[in-house]
């Protein structure tokens, strides 16, 4: 069952130099209880995509010039602010990057869990409460009666993003955004978080859209792979097909970037070249320009992001010969 | 807690004696001395040089500064020469006309101040964040004496809604205090008005930019929760800061708008006092209003504090 569907989204960013899209006709769906990892560079508009389902960019100066985002059949872009309020929370729940600064500083754990309860939920208090410790006991908090009462700054990152699960699960969400969850902790933690995410997956059924640069992340956690390049999906396949035969040239240059222990790989691969600048995209196919194996017919058009295989998708022209 | 307090009252020890010594200190060089207020304008140079001996002033100035912190380590402030009274009598008989003004300036300046300022930076860079903050450099920049002349002008003399000055305790007639509080606390504020509208906006623009407040929002919390809880707990730290500023230039601010209103507080209390070289007075009603604002000092650390669990832990 489809969960959630964005369709042909483009969010555009008025600025000094005129809009620029930072997101331009990206469409993928979501099953419900599936993991959908979304990967590329930063500035690839991995965020912008998630922000945008949220609907928590700033408008303006973003704004969703087109497209739609239907989440349970309702299209929340054409939703007004009051009733999009009350999707997010029990519909759809996002956890950030940055657990040092995600939680308010000068209010204690307890309250924070507490607080979306009391907006979502009609519960007594002490129901409110028992969920709360339920909460961040499943997230892994130990002794959580006593850690209501404590403030984010006695706790450590890792704490603080279990604690941001912890919030984001209390109204029990159907769809889970994970926006880099991992990359500001130690990885003995990230290993931990990751974990934790795929259980509480499994135990609570929910979907679970990842965002991340990271290919090592994604490959041990997701279903489903979406890259994104320029403010595009460049291609779409499931977990173990993507790493197996990658379609586009950017996804190949993402996996070869991936340090290995293997001796015959002896250097680290850098893709040369950076992304294009936003508001000065090339005409055709936005990697052409760092593309190895670019042909003149890539600059003229933007390659359409067309099945090569059964639920494999790349937007390349070579893509056949790439594979 | 308890022991925060004590401590900050202990650093309270070494400002109070600096203050009396800079005040003892400034008002024996000003010229002139009380005798020839006393004396008035017909008294021999005989007769102000036995007014000088009465009270003391032909001694050296190491005996008069001993004897002044002798009486002050006694808890006596002495008596004020020209009123013929004790100096902390004197002093806490003004004290609650300066106080009760000074508060209800301060209200208007929370309210105004608080409430442009957050508007500002809710409507940034809209017709009304520019109006807010034109109103808010227009209290910056008028002189408070002026603005005070011209309501006299405008509301007294020419409408009769109030009185052009004088003042009536609120303990006699909550009515009558109103009326005479109500043009000296607005001139009085106006420039703190502007100044907290100014700082307000600032920080509830920057505190909005917090990834916590994106967490609320994603929390689907309404957004007068976002804005009023969230963000604006948060924005009440620095914002503390410059009220306790503000309560010091309101509390320095009184001298001019008592004389202007003529309101006999401790501003008009002291302004006579100089003038009249009191020195007694001068220097012991100095002394208590200094007490008074390390004590509100005290007070804005302690709401600190409340504010800001970090604070709280780190000054055990």
């Amino acid at each position: 069952m489809t969960l959630l569907e964005v369709r042909n989204v483009t969010t555009a960013f008025a600025t000094g130099q005129g809009e620029i899209r930072a997101v331009e006709d990206v469409s993928f769906s979501l099953d419900a209880g599936e993991f959908l990892g979304i990967v590329g560079e930063s500035g690839s508009g991995k965020s912008v995509t998630a922000l945008t389902v949220m609907g928590l960019l700033p408008r303006p100066p973003a704004r969703v010039a087109a497209g739609a985002v239907l989440f349970a059949g309702q299209d929340l872009v054409a939703l007004p602010e009051a009733r999009l309020r009350t999707v997010r929370g029990p519909g759809i729940a996002m956890v950030f990057q940055e657990p040092m600064t995600s939680l308010n500083p000068v209010f204690t754990i307890g309250e924070q869990v507490i607080e979306t309860l009391r907006v979502h939920e009609r519960l007594s208090p002490r129901a409110q409460r028992a969920r709360a410790v339920e909460m961040l006991q499943k997230v892994g908090i130990p002794s959580p009666e006593r850690r209501l009462s404590d403030y984010p700054h006695q706790l450590s990152g890792g704490q603080r993003q279990r604690v941001m699960l912890a919030i984001a699960l209390a109204c029990r969400p159907r769809l889970l955004i994970a926006d880099e969850p991992t990359t500001a902790l130690d990885v003995t933690i990230q290993a931990q978080i990751l974990d934790l995410l795929m259980d509480l997956r499994d135990e609570l059924g929910m979907a679970i859209l990842m965002i991340t640069h990271n290919m090592g992340v994604i490959a041990e956690t997701a279903d489903r792979v979406l890259v994104m390049y320029a403010g595009r999906v460049v291609e779409s396949a499931p977990v173990d097909r993507l790493f197996e035969r990658p379609a586009h040239p950017y996804t190949r240059g993402l996996l070869d970037c991936v340090p290995s222990l293997a001796a015959d790989r002896p250097r680290l691969v850098a893709i040369p070249g950076l992304q294009p600048d936003p508001a000065h995209r090339p005409p055709g196919c936005p990697y052409a320009p760092r593309c190895p194996i670019a042909i003149a017919e890539c600059s003229r058009a933007v390659p359409p992001l067309d099945p090569v295989a059964p639920g494999h998708a790349a937007a390349c022209i070579r893509a056949d010969r790439a594979a | 807690m308890g022991r925060f307090f004590l401590q900050r009252l202990l650093t309270a020890v070494p400002i109070l004696l600096m203050v009396s010594l800079i005040t003892f200190g400034l008002i024996h060089m000003v010229p002139g001395d009380p005798s020839a207020a006393l004396g008035g304008l017909s008294a021999t140079p005989a007769e102000l040089a036995q007014l000088r001996h009465d009270l003391g002033l032909d001694r050296s100035l190491w005996v008069q500064l001993w004897l002044y912190y002798a009486g002050l380590l006694h808890g006596d402030l002495g008596r004020s020469i020209l009123l013929g009274q004790g100096v902390a009598q004197a002093t806490v008989q003004r004290l609650p006309v300066t106080l009760s003004l000074s508060l209800y300036a301060l209200v208007i300046t929370l309210l105004l101040g608080l409430a442009t300022g957050i508007v500002g930076a809710l409507r940034q860079n809209t017709l009304a964040d520019q109006a807010v903050m034109m109103f808010a450099m227009f209290g910056i920049s008028v002189p408070s004496f002026w603005l005070a002349l011209l309501m006299i002008i405008l509301f007294a003399v020419k409408l009769g809604w109030l009185p052009t000055g004088g003042y009536v305790p609120f303990t006699e007639s909550p009515l009558g205090w109103l009326r005479t509080a109500t043009m000296p606390a607005i001139s009085l504020a106006l420039l703190q008005v502007g100044l907290l509208a100014r700082i307000t906006r600032s920080t509830m623009l920057e505190t909005l930019r917090q990834d916590f407040i994106r967490t609320a929002r994603a929390k689907g919390l309404p957004g007068r929760m976002v804005v009023g809880k969230h963000a604006l707990a948060n924005a009440l730290i620095p914002i503390t800061t410059v009220v306790g500023i503000v309560i010091t230039l309101l509390v320095s601010g009184s001298v001019v708008t008592e004389t202007v209103f003529s309101i006999p507080g401790i501003g008009q209390l002291l302004t006579s006092a100089i003038l009249n070289r009191d020195y007694p007075l001068v220097q012991g009603g100095l002394l208590i209003m200094t007490a008074l604002l390390v004590l509100v000092n005290i007070g804005i650390d302690l709401c600190y504090a409340l504010l800001d669990p970090r604070v709280r832990y780190d000054a055990r």
